[in-house]
């Protein structure tokens, strides 16, 4: 209850809350939000580049397709991405965590060395290498991602398995006989629990800033898919004219990523105190 | 006689917490008279450092003076603003020597660079040195002399090495040497033994009484050691949990403790206790604090009207005053 | 001095080595066949066989491995596929670029987001603060490609205060190369217009590719100052008297910067991926621009030899972070 409170008092918090649930919302309704749902794919010509009016709030693309609808159909691309990516990430980081923080010796040893290893290079520049050793789709984009995120899970969840490797209810476990498997998942990870979320809150927004400069570089998303990213890259040959094209796009983006950053500092001020932001 | 240095006259404050408005301090009355040494005894949270950063104008956020008066040369320094307070009080004519020195020297830079600043906005210039240069140079050279006063070998060395280099006992003669630096009518130590062991402790005590004297200053030590006061102050402030309870010359009231919780405090003190007993009971929160004398809930004297109003000051002796319901009633001593 | 900087160095071959070991695995290995990929759609078995002879793909895997590992060590990586020239000339050529540009944003990074973090943190909780709290969370959350191209929008094509791409207008000539990098180098041939163009040009790609470091270097030295402010010395500082703006300024600020500089060694990694987004829109001819043409055309040597050059550049700036952390604290120099 303390920690709801708590979460209340912070504003910024709060309104990524709020941003986070709008967007989610806007995505399992997207069909239904926007005016003109068949824009996905159809083309009219006859009314391109229009700018904004009532009917087309973010005027018209190269297309004369609704901005504002694929703006809103986008929101399902860019949450699947992120939770796919996250989730695996997950799924391939924390386990290695485990392990890595649990044993000694030079298995462990060498998942943290190429966890390092992973963590040196510039996460977009190890995406767009692995992004193009496949075909580009959003799939192979989703996958890279993935192999770029994996090493932020198995970092946070290493150090916090160390830390409580030596704690003394885990001696007491260790002396009861209790299995490893055991130990691993149903007494160190719920201790990590709350970094993970944090992490991942925070990842959110990442991999969706990451997805679109992989659609903006044409290594993501295909067309026609309503992608933010890619949207804005097919804006820019109709650049300064139609500057809503590129803009709205890129609104929706930054709303996003604002909010689940927004969500993950609240968060990470309550789970880790010493980041508090106020005293 | 002339007009104590340093007076605190019922004062209050209260500092406002995310529970409520807890009242740190409650009718705090201090004298200091010119060229003694000024014993403020009472245990750890009782309000004595609150007291000392009222004086100095330095109250964490939140915290606020609700009335009382702290005249410092006939001057009320609560009147003060913040500007006017750190350029001709702080420093200038208030030094201050900290608990401990190893916190309060700044690590990345050099004790000479930190003491000097000091000195460079408040160390006045004697006539005929002008100019940036010629001033420095002259802060410099007093303070490698205080620095000599003080025993600390190689003083002009020592500025340029940084506060890890020393050991406890040199760094807190630092603290002192900076405290002195620009020619203080007051000094304020704050527990300045605490964190040194004895052998060095004793030293510094020494060092103290005899600088007093010789640079004709008073002092205010802040402690929660009998033992201490004994060996250096003139006269002793008593308090408990945000009140004054006690004050008188140290002979007087060691001798003679007047006020309960001053008598149970001296037979804590391992030198007298016959046995390790403590006082019964723990210190009142300040958050609701009883109306009347906070000592009241361990007192074993307290009757009902102790908890219901607050007790009148009464003397017991030459300067000997007590604020304790008990010593209202008793006849005044000749 | 000397000998930590040895010891650092000696300490960063293994991530280094690591990194070869990766960018070989993820080129050579991970591909079934990169002589197919490198030989083009339309490419005849005895064009794929040439091209596997010649890039030695019919050796052994640690073999290969060797032969690229002393490759490495003579600067040698072989010749572009796409641009047909040593990919060491090319890199020699557009580091500065890519370098003129990280540093210009990193200074700005560095000179605006350590006096606004300590800004805000004097005015703790006030609307300072919570302004740059609202502002740095969203220079994260912003885009650096959509940034750049609304940046180019008002101030390019809308307002035209600013050149849209490039280093330099078509209509200067460029001043003869000594460092590479294009201001310093106007300034040393004497040609002030070349130098005020070159500095026109630099301003929205450097704003651009600042924008995120920025946002975490006020984060961080907000946070530092936060945590030195409560610390004794600052309450025996103002005890003494010391003006608090002497006191901000010059004791806290130098306490707090240890926490934001290690966030710029950290930040680097992120500017070099940043530029190359930034490079592709504005067609600034650096490492980044090359490396997405690289990535986009399989152009192997060229991904392996910039990849080796930034995991270099990557170390050294971690140890010049640790020698200047050194320099700023004096209990920490002693061990240099």
């Amino acid at each position: 209850m303390l920690v709801l409170k708590k979460f209340a008092k912070d504003k910024p918090a709060v309104l990524g809350l709020i941003i986070v649930l709008i967007v989610i919302f806007v995505a399992i309704l997207a069909p239904l939000l926007a005016p003109y749902p068949g824009d996905v794919s159809a083309s009219h010509l006859l009314r391109r580049l229009k700018p904004p009016t009532w009917a087309y709030p973010f005027g018209s693309d190269n297309l004369g397709r609704d901005i504002f609808s694929r703006v809103i159909l986008g929101t399902r691309g860019a949450l699947m991405i992120a939770t796919t990516v996250v989730g695996l990430a997950m799924v391939i980081g924390v386990p290695l965590g485990l392990i890595g923080g649990y044993y000694t010796g030079w298995g462990s040893e060498f998942i943290m060395r190429v966890t390092d290893m992973f963590l040196a290079v510039p996460q977009l520049i190890l995406a767009l290498a692995l992004a193009q050793l496949m075909t580009p789709s959003i799939e192979s984009a989703m996958l890279a991602l993935t192999l770029t995120y994996w090493p932020f899970f198995t970092r946070i969840v290493y150090a916090e398995t160390r830390r409580l490797k030596n704690a003394l209810f885990i001696d007491a476990l260790q002396c009861m006989g209790a299995s490893v498997p055991r130990i691993l998942f149903l007494h160190i990870l719920p201790n990590c629990i709350s970094s993970i979320i944090v992490r991942a809150t925070i990842g959110m927004g990442f991999t969706i800033l990451m997805a679109a400069v992989l659609g903006f570089l044409g290594m993501g998303a295909t067309p026609p898919d309503p992608d933010w990213g890619l949207a804005i890259s097919e804006s820019r040959q109709y650049l300064p004219d139609s500057w809503w094209f590129a803009t709205f796009p890129g609104l929706a983006i930054f709303f996003t990523v604002l909010g689940f950053n927004m969500l993950g500092d609240g968060l990470r001020d309550i789970v880790d105190p010493r980041l508090r932001r106020s005293r | 006689m002339s007009a104590p240095l340093l007076d605190i006259q019922t004062m209050r404050l209260s500092v406002k917490t995310d529970e409520g408005t807890a009242q740190i301090l409650d009718h705090v009355t201090l004298t200091l008279p010119r060229g003694r040494i000024l014993g403020l005894v009472g245990e750890s949270g009782c309000g004595k450092s609150t007291l000392v950063r009222a004086v100095l104008g330095i109250l964490p956020r939140g915290a606020s003076v609700d009335s009382g008066r702290i005249l410092f040369e006939n001057e009320d320094l609560l009147r003060l603003s913040e500007q006017e307070l750190a350029k001709r009080i702080r420093g200038s004519r208030i030094g201050f020597i900290p608990q401990d020195p190893y916190l309060a020297l700044n690590p990345v830079f050099t004790v000479g660079d930190q003491l000097l600043s000091v000195m460079r906005w408040h160390a006045p210039a004697p006539p005929g040195v002008t100019g940036k240069r010629a001033r420095m140079r002259h802060h410099r050279a007093r303070l490698v002399e205080l620095l000599r006063r003080v025993q600390i070998p190689e003083p002009e060395a020592v500025l340029d090495r940084y506060p890890h280099q020393f050991s406890g006992g040199q760094r807190q003669r630092l603290m002192i040497a900076g405290a002195l630096a620009c020619n203080p009518r007051l000094v304020i130590a704050d527990e300045p033994t605490t964190a040194l062991d004895v052998t060095t402790q004793l030293q510094i005590l020494k060092l103290l009484k005899s600088l007093v004297a010789e640079f004709d200053i008073s002092m205010l030590f802040v402690t929660h050691d009998f033992g201490v006061v004994a060996q250096l102050c003139d006269d002793i402030t008593v308090m408990y949990a945000g009140q004054t309870v006690e004050s008188g010359p140290t002979a007087a009231v060691l001798a003679d403790p007047q006020h309960p919780y001053t008598q149970a405090l001296l037979a804590c003190h391992p030198d007298r206790a016959q046995s390790l007993l403590g006082i019964p009971g723990r210190v009142p929160s300040p958050l609701n604090a009883p109306p009347g004398c906070r000592y009241a809930p361990r007192c074993p004297h307290a009757i009902d009207e102790c908890t219901r109003r607050a007790p009148h000051f009464a003397q017991t002796g030459a300067g000997h005053l007590v604020n304790c319901r008990l010593a209202e009633t008793r006849p005044e001593a000749a | 001095m000397l000998r930590f900087i040895l010891r650092r160095v000696l300490l960063a071959i293994p991530s280094l080595f690591g990194l070869l070991v990766l960018t070989f695995f993820l080129v050579r290995v991970v591909p079934a066949d990169p002589a197919t990929a490198l030989a083009g759609e339309n490419a005849t078995p005895a064009q794929i066989a040439a091209i596997r002879h010649e890039y030695g793909f019919d050796q052994p895997l640690y073999k290969q491995f060797v032969v690229y590992l002393g490759q490495v060590a003579r600067f040698d990586f072989g010749e572009s596929a796409y641009s047909r020239r040593p990919v060491s000339l090319d890199i020699k050529q557009r580091l500065p670029a890519t370098l003129e540009l990280t540093i210009a944003s990193l200074l700005l990074g560095t000179f605006l987001g350590i006096p606004l973090g300590t800004i805000a943190a004097v005015y703790h909780n006030r609307w300072p603060d919570i302004t740059l709290r609202i502002l740095s969370v969203a220079g994260v959350a912003i885009a650096a490609f959509w940034f750049a191209i609304e940046l180019q929008l008002l101030f390019s094509m809308e307002l035209d205060w600013l050149p849209l791409r490039g280093r330099l207008s078509s209509s200067i000539d460029a001043p003869p190369i000594v460092t590479g990098f294009m201001l310093v180098d106007s300034l040393v041939a004497g040609r002030w217009d070349a130098f005020t163009d070159a500095l026109h040009h630099l301003i929205l790609p450097a704003i651009t590719l600042s924008l995120g470091g920025l946002a975490t270097i006020a984060r961080f030295t907000r946070a530092g100052v936060l945590e030195t402010l409560q610390r004794d010395f600052v309450t025996y500082a103002r005890a003494q008297g010391v003006p608090s703006h002497v006191l901000i300024w010059k004791y806290v600020l130098k306490n707090s910067i240890v926490a934001a500089l290690t966030q710029i060694g950290l930040l680097f990694g992120g500017l070099i991926a940043g530029a190359v987004v930034v490079e592709t829109i504005f067609d600034w001819p650096g490492i980044g621009f090359y490396t997405v043409q690289a990535i986009l055309t399989a152009d192997y040597k060229v991904i392996l030899g910039v990849t080796v050059v930034i995991g270099i550049i990557y170390a050294a700036v971690n140890i010049l972070v640790d020698l200047v952390h050194g320099l700023v604290d004096p209990r920490l120099r002693e061990q240099l």
